[in-house]
């Protein structure tokens, strides 16, 4: 499974969710390919899931992949149920 | 790597805008030699193109830009707001701490967004952040 992490630069933004959403991922027992990128990337990368804010999303419509939203980068607990909705 | 030094922070600053509040953040890095001031002008173009994404969860804001843009060494400025501001974000709005991420590629890029990470993963830390009455009550959070 691959999973992308997205924000506008693909610096700051995405490598915060990435580690939170790495740290998720070993709780629940998932193992995925988990990157980080910008958003004009994202949308040529192969990807199963993109992981993004609402703000971003949008721009994403149009990867094949799942696009899940996180409002709040540093809740754990939101960004598991995010996943979980979506992932099982 | 600098991490929320005493220099690097501000506290209670007023501004009127989500711009001046990121350009606060940003001088602070500059005036400090960490960032090229065209650093501070490519985080409010990356907010004018890509809009507030990075205001990452209630209240909390982290503008940077690229690397390349002007980033001298990698770094974490801290502006309190004295009133909070309207960034645009559908879910966090307002904004009342701002940290400003002088984005490097280097190993210590990932240190500082892991400090970060600590210390506003710990939601009790976001209500002593903005209630702290001086500098060195923060640097008792991380």
């Amino acid at each position: 499974m691959k999973i992308l992490c997205v924000c506008g630069l693909g610096q700051g933004t995405s490598l915060i969710l990435r580690m939170n959403v790495e740290t998720v991922l070993r709780d629940l027992g998932i193992s995925a390919d988990v990157e980080n990128t910008d958003v004009s990337a994202a949308s040529s990368m192969p990807s199963d899931y993109i992981i993004t804010s609402n703000e971003l999303a949008q721009t994403l419509e149009a990867a094949s992949a799942d696009v899940i939203v996180v409002h709040n980068y540093f809740d754990i607990s939101e960004i598991k149920g995010a996943l979980q909705d979506k992932i099982y | 790597m600098k991490f929320l030094e005493e220099h690097l922070v501000n506290l209670d600053v007023s501004v009127s805008s989500a711009e001046e509040a990121i350009r606060m953040a940003g001088r602070l890095l500059v005036e400090d030699d960490l960032a090229d001031p065209r650093y501070v002008d490519a985080m409010v173009d990356s907010y004018k193109i890509n809009g507030p994404y990075f205001v990452l969860s209630p209240q909390i804001a982290l503008p940077h830009a690229r690397p390349e843009d002007g980033v001298k060494e990698a770094s974490v400025s801290f502006v309190r707001l004295k009133e909070p501001v309207v960034f645009g974000h559908a879910a966090n709005d307002p904004v009342q701490l701002v940290f400003g991420l002088g984005a490097s590629s280097s190993e210590e890029h990932l240190k500082l967004l892991q400090k970060l990470m600590r210390l506003l993963g710990t939601s009790s830390n976001i209500e002593k952040l903005k209630n702290a009455p001086c500098f060195s009550e923060i640097t008792k959070l991380f």
